[in-house]
């Protein structure tokens, strides 16, 4: 009769939730997977290999791969970003949030189990941009580990980002804004196509104020081996962005904000 | 031990509705407690409290012992819960979402997937039980979500109108597999708009209306403070003048058709032998509500005409 709480039975519901989000992704692969691989091989083609060949080198490398980190670094972010807004807030405007809700599970493992989902997803859409880019480039990695520790931090923190737009979302409008208005701009921006170098004085210096820059870069050094930014400086960076918004995270779905009345 | 206990529970809205004012109640545990009240009454925010959904403004919830407010995971271990509305994902199959539900309460998946096989059986649910559960009917999607409450195998189930829009065969069938439930030793609350069904059941109630407690007793107690009782009298044929008997008051529905309200200090056989001494002759009679729901419409103050 009845279960009892214990770090076993968090453990099952954490599982729980992320094969949940796993199935769902996987389920509808065509609107999760493929897109984002169909967009950035367009990408590819068109910057990297049409215009591209026009550029030259930037950075001292061939442009098509100097543009490859940022690719894969736009993709993994909007992924999960993408993901767990649509899921959450899903979850949410369908009630059956309450069946998490209602559960014995605390606030971390909730999020903990909707931030690997969208992880899951980041990664993957990340493999397979990386896949189609080899195609054009060929597979290069200079530092695994950066390249590694940088993308799935990064992931986390957009997904974290995500859950706290689900949370206050009221319709799907509100979960649409963000990463048209501010997500994407912000990316194009943060250095995908270009050198922070090339940009003149005072616009260098407003580009150093967007953190997507530091992650860009990061995954750059862990790639190619080059950045405009410091190592350190990025890491410390997604540190700190993740710890802000996993604890205002976590505050909400405590206080019940968006999800109990 | 007391499956729950509620002390001194308010619930103020941010848009400064009082939904509790202050709410008392005990249900011992093994009860089967019927949880009644009209719309608006305060019976959803009561579950929404108890169940974590609804915060408290002040006051207390405790299910067996341990404190929803203070002790949430521990106390919500001990409940399973049947809203009112469908609040599962329509895309996803119904031996998934009881199994899923499992997983959420720490139940191990092999276990959460034999006993979503046997609610699901129970429930007559099994042949749709891998299909998409958007396409159930609206008693079929109540029983899924009463399989899905029974996964980790609960101390206390409550059920927020289980039956609303069920066919009557359907209903008792749940009605059936709630009192095994019961019998079993899990504690029940009910709430509920089909009266009968709190009287056929449930062996404690609390009436609940503008937010407090009005009534708090066994259902047999409760019925006893029935005074007066209503029946309804189909005639055989049509009668022009309203029969008159002493201390019965007699209202005509139409020519064939006569209300009688009894007090209980008075005998139905005098009733008839009146009747029958004015030529009226009775084919059927019955009562003109449930015994239950005369009563609650008169707790509640509920005008009977607009019922």
């Amino acid at each position: 009769m009845s279960v009892d709480v214990s770090a076993h039975s968090y453990w099952i519901g954490y599982k729980t939730i992320l094969i949940k989000e796993v199935t769902r992704i996987l389920r509808i692969w065509p609107q999760t997977l493929i897109p984002p691989v169909i967009t950035m091989t367009l990408y590819f083609v068109i910057f990297g290999s049409i215009i591209g060949r026009r550029v030259g080198e930037m950075g001292g490398i061939d442009y098509m791969e100097f543009i490859v980190p940022g690719l894969i670094m736009l993709s993994v972010i909007t992924n999960s970003y993408g993901n767990i807004t649509s899921s959450f807030f899903g979850a949410k405007f369908g009630k059956h949030i309450e069946e998490l809700l209602i559960s014995p599970l605390p606030p971390w493992i909730i999020l903990t189990g909707y931030v690997s989902g969208a992880l899951f997803r980041a990664l993957s859409v990340g493999f397979l941009v990386w896949l189609v880019a080899g195609f054009f480039s060929g597979f290069f990695m200079h530092n695994a580990v950066v390249t590694i520790s940088i993308l799935v931090m990064t992931a986390v923190v957009f997904a974290l980002g995500g859950f706290i737009n689900a949370i206050y979302a009221q319709k799907f409008d509100d979960i649409a804004i963000i990463p048209t208005f501010v997500l994407q701009p912000m990316t194009y921006l943060g250095g995908v196509f270009f050198s922070v170098g090339l940009l003149p004085g005072l616009w260098e210096q407003v580009a150093l104020g967007n953190p997507i820059l530091y992650m860009v870069n990061a995954l750059r050094y862990g790639m190619l081996g080059i950045t405009d930014v410091s190592l350190g400086l990025a890491y410390f960076m997604i540190v700190l962005f993740g710890t802000i918004l996993g604890g205002v995270a976590l505050y909400l779905l405590k206080r019940g904000t968006g999800l109990r009345t | 031990m007391n499956a729950l206990e509620v002390r001194d529970l308010r619930k103020v809205y941010r848009n400064d509705v009082v939904a509790l004012r202050g709410v008392n109640l005990e249900v011992a545990e093994g009860d089967f407690f019927a949880l009644l009240g009209p719309n608006g009454a305060g019976k959803s925010t009561l579950i929404g409290i108890v169940s974590s959904l609804v915060n408290a403004t002040s006051g207390e919830a405790r299910v067996f012992g341990i404190s929803v407010q203070k002790e949430r995971s521990r106390a919500m271990a001990q409940i399973g819960l049947v809203p009112q509305e469908v609040n599962f994902n329509q895309f996803e199959k119904p031996f998934d979402i009881v199994v899923n539900q499992g997983g959420y309460y720490g139940v191990p998946r092999r276990q959460a997937r034999e006993r979503a096989e046997y609610y699901l059986k129970k429930l007559s649910l099994w042949d749709k039980a891998f299909g998409p559960s958007r396409q159930l009917s609206g008693g079929m999607k109540r029983r899924l979500m009463i399989a899905r409450a029974m996964v980790h195998e609960p101390k206390l189930l409550i059920l927020d109108e289980p039956t609303a829009g069920v066919d009557i065969e359907i209903r008792r069938s749940m009605w059936k597999f709630i009192s095994e439930i019961n019998e079993a030793g899990t504690t029940v609350i009910l709430t509920t708009h089909y009266l009968e069904e709190a009287e056929n059941l449930c062996r404690n109630v609390a009436i609940i209306d503008h937010g407090g407690i009005i009534e708090n007793t066994s259902v047999k107690a409760l019925l006893g403070k029935l005074q007066v009782e209503t029946f309804v009298l189909d005639l055989r044929e049509p009668i022009e003048t309203l029969p008159e008997v002493d201390g019965i008051e007699i209202v005509r529905r139409d020519a064939s058709t006569l209300e009688a309200s009894i007090p209980k200090s008075r005998s139905l056989n005098r009733l008839f032998r009146v009747l029958e001494e004015q030529g009226v002759e009775v084919i059927s009679m019955r009562n003109k509500a449930n015994r239950l729901e005369e009563l609650f419409m008169r707790l509640v103050g509920i005008d009977e005409e607009a019922a």
